[in-house]
């Protein structure tokens, strides 16, 4: 279970998130949906550490991770794993060491058992034989795909997801919120996925919550968001120009 | 106006807290985590090895300028034998040191801001830290090792190729006695202009994988920002090689 409340963030005096509340429930795919700009990605860095709310509280398992020591955030990290928006592998690695790289550092594993653990979760993404390759060899799809791979293969509790289909063409968008579904129900960890994927996410998703003007408008079941009567929620689903949201 | 200069005030100061604890943390993390041989090796091979050419053609022609202007300032006095001691002192005590630090910082500084700024703004640091692992561990700490061994060990390559390139002018094209070269040579210096040499080279390193490093991590956004950061580290590097260079010379002669 994650908690925020009261999330206050600003940027150089912009306000990026105003008074945040949000529950993210164990065991549960939640999508953050929200016009591009309102600070989806803000909100995600928030969860793991990687930004510090301005005031306001960030709860993980029931420990606040605000304003944590390193070695204390490290030790609350251990249960993420992190998919991110342009995949952030090791570009000076191979495939293989990007996916070995955490089980390496984390781990006492012999080099045997790291290859096979490796070779599996590359199997379980769909990807065969690409060990030796450089991820500027691979596709913006196979990217995405390597970086799923690396991101469950410490088996983690809790997975962010930064956008993981932008820039992908339908079928493979369809492919990897399928992968989503189907790891998640191998693995069972809690998922946070940051997207625009409308209508698709509603299928993957078992909680929405949509993002704007630095608060949650409103969570509930993928049902709750397609029947809103909320303005801004039905003109975002509908992608109607005329609305609350406006084009920045 | 006042507003403008309050607010870059507060950044500048700002920014030495950010550089210094950066330099802090990286000490601590030498002593704590120094991270693994292989990373503190191929930073070796990248920051040294891969400098030698360009120390030692830069060193060869820094030497033999040494030795055509020694020769005919000498010359004048009569004392054309000095000629070693010139050249050796200059280069150990200050053109060696100085020299290798600011090529080392053209090939290798620019290239360490150039890296870590990438992996930056491709987020590449960002997925270290969810990874719960401290990139000072990968990135940093094995570069700050390397440049400390590189640097007194190009500087030493330096020196002698240098003292060559003099030898090479002086002696076998303008007719100084070999003997008197390095004779007067050995005669002049002392330990002490060799360690204060070495004591330089290593601070030198320090800098430059200080700033370089530094500079790299908090990289701004974009191509951009990472040329701007790598044009800042080598001009920032250099210049404080320079003034430190000075501040250690009062101390140490």
């Amino acid at each position: 279970m994650i908690t925020l409340r009261n999330v206050h963030k600003s940027f150089g005096g912009q306000k990026v998130l105003d008074g945040l509340d949000l529950d993210i429930p164990a065991g549960q795919i939640t999508a953050i949906i929200g016009p591009s700009g309102e600070g989806k990605s803000v909100l995600l860095k928030h969860l793991i550490g990687l930004l510090q709310p301005d005031s306001g509280t960030v709860e993980v398992d029931g420990e606040s991770i605000v304003d944590l020591r390193r070695s204390e955030l490290n030790r609350i990290r251990e249960k993420f794993g992190m998919l991110f928006q342009n995949v952030a592998l090791f570009d000076s690695m191979t495939v293989f060491e990007n996916v070995a790289f955490p089980l390496q550092e984390k781990t006492s594993l012999a080099k045997e058992e790291i290859r096979s653990r490796v070779v599996s979760a590359l199997e379980d993404v769909g990807l065969k034989n690409i060990e030796n390759k450089f991820p500027d060899e691979l596709s913006g799809g196979m990217k995405k795909r390597v970086g799923l791979a690396r991101a469950v293969v410490l088996k983690p509790k809790i997975i962010l997801f930064d956008e993981p289909t932008t820039g992908l063409d339908p079928i493979i968008k369809r492919a990897i919120h399928e992968l989503i579904r189907d790891t998640h129900a191998k693995f069972g960890f809690t998922a946070v996925i940051v997207t625009h994927e409308i209508p698709d996410i509603f299928d993957v998703a078992q909680n929405i919550a949509m993002l704007f003007r630095g608060r949650i408008l409103q969570h509930g079941t993928p049902d709750d968001i397609k029947n809103s009567s909320d303005p801004a929620i039905r003109q975002f689903i509908s992608g109607s120009l005329d609305g609350p949201i406006r084009m920045v | 106006m006042v507003q403008a200069l309050g607010h870059a005030t507060i950044a500048l100061v700002r920014d030495l807290g950010r550089a210094g604890w950066f330099l802090l943390y990286s000490c601590y993390m030498i002593v704590r985590r120094p991270g693994s041989l292989v990373h503190v090796l191929k930073q070796l091979r990248f920051i040294g090895t891969k400098s030698l050419f360009v120390i030692v053609l830069t060193a060869g022609f820094t030497g033999m300028v040494l030795g055509l202007q020694g020769y005919y300032t000498l010359a004048k006095f009569g004392s054309e034998g000095m000629l070693g001691t010139a050249v050796a002192l200059s280069l150990i005590r200050e053109l060696g040191p100085v020299l290798a630090a600011l090529m080392v910082t053209g090939r290798a500084g620019s290239a360490i801001t150039a890296e870590i700024g990438i992996m930056r703004i491709t987020e590449q640091i960002d997925a270290l830290e969810t990874m719960a692992l401290d990139p000072f561990k990968y990135l940093v700490t094995p570069k700050f090792i390397a440049a400390m061994i590189s640097l007194p060990l190009l500087c030493a390559i330096f020196d002698v190729i240098g003292i060559y390139g003099g030898w090479l002018v002086g002696v076998k094209l303008l007719g100084v006695n070999p003997g008197a070269y390095f004779y007067e040579m050995e005669k002049s210096v002392v330990w002490r202009d060799v360690y204060s040499g070495f004591v330089k080279s290593f601070s030198f390193g320090l800098i430059i994988a200080w700033i370089g490093c530094y500079k790299g991590y908090y990289a701004g956004h974009g191509a951009e920002g990472v040329a701007k950061a790598t044009t800042e580290s080598v001009v920032l590097t250099s210049v404080i090689i320079l003034v430190w260079d000075y501040f250690l010379t009062s101390v140490l002669l």
